[in-house]
């Protein structure tokens, strides 16, 4: 085993399903000689020519247009949007286009494809180096949407992603491309789809997050061990959809003390959606609200980002409210 | 109506055949000022980058005149929509470098409160400076609009819409030319081909002969003008401004330059620009052209040069200075301007932010109790 960072995984991921699949193409801005902005998909056109990765015109229509033409046609394209603030040229592909082929056309059609995009906050990007959209595309049925948080997971779920029968949007987060570093397989290896991990136990409070939150929540749940006696357990949902529901239900009703936690915005995040799941299926198995830690409902400052973004201290306190409640 | 022939006034001696301007040696000074003044600001934003004290910059060394060139056919009437390499029209036109410090600072008294990266400028004094987006190509239909507004007005300003060749690739550049071509808006499109869009090269953008001929199927004439002339730039933009203003329509004008830099401070040209374009292009400096041009002209010695550029240097690391003492953002500044009124669920989440910071002691310096 390898011990690599999670941006040196997504690399390995890509690698190896490229080495695997000759249908697997790469391509995007600056994907190609430079590697990417972040070096994601570095050595890549070294190793399998500029006919399996190379650079596009700066279009992200076109970049997820001409991928779907590609995966409708037996290509597998695994394609990188520079930044997840810069997708939005291409959500109509992707919302009107990429994830209704199959359903619109009663199964002849399918979008076998992968679009990684690094998300996040917490590199002083400003308003749109920083963004986490997770929930728009969470609302688009057909669309699967896949965030890892360990080097290990990055390869293994960016894999399971590119074998999977339709479109994937993985997103990456860039605030822990260079910060977390794990053991990784050198060999092949899938970590399904739709399943969360826990990542700490505890019987006190449920925490359930994603992506570079990850690392928030073990800094908070530490401090309310050690200084509360408060013992969490911290769930990576790691697939938003479709999401492991039953996971969810599963955890939320061993301690029935629940705080979600999320960098996007709250108003309408992803943390609506597991409290209102936990309160339709196990109301009765809750002992204190649901507390949600989001960003504020507004855009992503940059001077001020400290503020913004859910840090341990705001999850301590959530932990503590529905802890003592 | 597509002029693929490439325009050029000044020479690599720095000899024009004719005086094809009509700008007095005060003017032509304040054009190299202003280049110069960019060169500097660079300079000084590459220091303050590398030590830490700021997180960004954009460098400009290359393309200095086809900003100025472009701004000085500008009134200040006219609304700029500019990319982020393009802060020489600001200068050109009176925004001072400590202004734009404080955007490079991200501090208080930075005119978005510190929300943007550094070098996404907003200005609305001495002209309009429209604030910076990073998304690439959404302000050329936004640069139509404005135009189109001016018309229906019947006011005689124009906008002029500012981007990369990278930009034309966009979904905004074919849909803003396509509008401006239906409307004939007074506005003038600038698209700075300075070869790279990060690490891709301009062939690699389009399939087509250069830029400027993209207008032609627009119904818009386009024109290519030698960027690192800005005695030509001036007089491209000078006549496409004209012809907007004489309600004629607009002009796409390929300004044909090099980035001598990397894409940003955060990007290595070396792993992808070939050596010896970077030497090639050297050579064709538009700030060392110029000067033998003014040398020429009697207005020019290298002793003036070299006082304009410590002046320069000298104004830009004091504003830096300057920048860099000014307290940062108040917290409020993350609540306000989302809307123009403060809604109740953003004035609650501003009281939990403030009493989190005031726990935690870093409520920034001069947050009072949360005033909203
Ligand atoms: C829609 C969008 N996609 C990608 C990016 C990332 N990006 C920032 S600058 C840039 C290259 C722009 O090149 P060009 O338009 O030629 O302008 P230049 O930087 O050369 O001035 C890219 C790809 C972006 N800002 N917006
Ligand atoms: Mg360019």
């Amino acid at each position: 085993m390898a011990t690599l960072t999670l941006l040196q995984a997504v690399n390995d991921g890509l690698k190896t399903a490229m080495r695997k699949d000759p249908s697997v193409v790469v391509f995007g801005e600056d994907v190609g000689p430079k590697g990417g902005v972040f070096l994601a998909t570095e050595g890549l056109t070294k190793e399998f020519g500029k006919e399996r990765c190379f650079d596009t015109p700066l279009s992200e229509d076109g970049i997820v247009g001409t991928a779907i033409g590609m995966a409708l046609n037996g290509l597998k394209p695994v394609v990188e949007i520079q930044f997840q603030d810069f997708i939005y040229p291409a959500f109509d592909q992707i919302v009107s286009e990429a994830a209704k082929f199959r359903y619109r056309s009663g199964g002849q059609y399918s979008v076998p494809m992968v679009i990684r995009t690094p998300y996040g906050g917490g590199i002083r990007g400003g308003l749109y180096h920083s963004q986490s959209g997770e929930a728009y595309f969470c609302h688009t049925p057909g669309l699967k949407v896949v965030i890892p948080s360990t080097p290990h997971d990055a390869k293994g779920l960016l894999l399971a992603a590119i074998a999977d029968p339709d479109p994937v949007l993985f997103l990456e987060p860039k605030a822990l491309y260079r910060s977390v570093k794990g053991e990784v397989p050198e060999h092949e290896y899938a970590v399904e789809l739709s399943k969360l991990r826990t990542v700490r136990e505890g019987t006190a409070v449920t925490v359930f997050a994603y992506g570079a939150m990850i690392p928030v929540c073990q800094k908070a749940a530490e401090q309310a061990a050690v200084e509360k006696g408060i013992e969490c357990t911290i769930v990576d949902l790691r697939t938003l959809l479709p999401l492991d529901e039953e996971g969810v239900l599963e955890f939320a009703k061993r301690t029935g003390r629940v705080v979600v936690v999320h960098e996007a915005p709250r108003f309408c995040g992803f943390g609506g959606e597991i409290s209102a799941l936990i309160a339709e299926h196990a109301m009765e198995y809750m002992e204190a609200p649901i507390v949600r830690v989001a960003g504020f409902d507004t855009p992503f400052p940059n001077t001020l980002e400290h503020h913004y973004m859910p840090d341990a201290r705001r999850v301590l306190d959530a932990i503590e409210r529905v802890a003592s409640f | 109506m597509t002029t693929t022939q490439l325009i050029s006034v000044i020479d690599s001696e720095g000899r024009v055949a004719k005086e094809e301007h009509s700008l007095s040696k005060e003017e032509l000074l304040h054009c190299y000022r202003t280049m110069i003044m960019v060169r500097a600001f660079d300079d000084v934003c590459l220091k303050l980058q590398r030590s830490g004290r700021i997180g960004f910059s954009i460098p400009n060394k290359g393309v200095e005149a086809t900003q100025v060139g472009a701004a000085s056919a500008l009134a200040k009437t006219d609304w700029i929509f500019p990319s982020y390499r393009d802060f020489g029209m600001a200068l050109y036109h009176g925004v001072t470098p400590l202004e734009m410090m404080h955007n490079m600072f991200g501090n208080g008294a930075d005119t978005s409160q510190g929300r943007q990266m550094p070098v996404h400028f907003s200005f609305l004094d001495p002209i309009r400076f429209v604030s910076i987006s990073s998304p690439i190509g959404t302000h050329i239909p936004q640069a139509v609009g404005a135009a189109q507004a001016m018309k229906l007005r019947g006011e005689k300003h124009v906008a002029l819409a500012s981007f990369g060749d990278g930009g034309t690739s966009s979904l905004g550049f074919h849909s803003g030319l396509n509008f401006a071509g239906v409307w004939k808006s007074p506005v003038v499109f600038l698209c700075q081909n300075n070869q790279w869009a990060i690490s891709c090269p301009s062939s690699e953008q389009t399939g087509s002969d250069g830029f400027a001929v993209k207008g032609e199927a627009y119904g818009i004439p386009g024109v290519q003008v030698d960027g690192n002339d800005l005695l030509a730039v001036r007089k491209t933009v000078l006549a496409a401004v004209e012809r907007a203003r004489r309600g004629e329509g607009s002009t796409l004008i390929e300004a044909v330059t090099y980035r001598m830099g990397g894409h940003s401070t955060s990007d290595d040209p070396t792993r992808y620009v070939p050596k010896e374009e970077l030497e090639r292009w050297a050579k064709k400096d538009p700030i060392a052209r110029f000067e033998k041009y003014l040398q020429r002209s009697g207005y020019w010695t290298p002793e003036l040069g070299q006082r304009v550029m410590q002046e320069a240097l000298e104004a830009v690391s004091a504003a830096a200075r300057a920048a860099e003492q000014t307290p940062p953002p108040k917290l409020e500044s993350v609540f306000t301007d989302v809307y123009r009124d403060l809604p109740a669920h953003l004035r609650k989440q501003g009281q939990e932010a403030f009493e989190l910071a005031s726990r935690k002691g870093d409520a920034s310096a001069g947050d009072g109790k949360f005033p909203l």
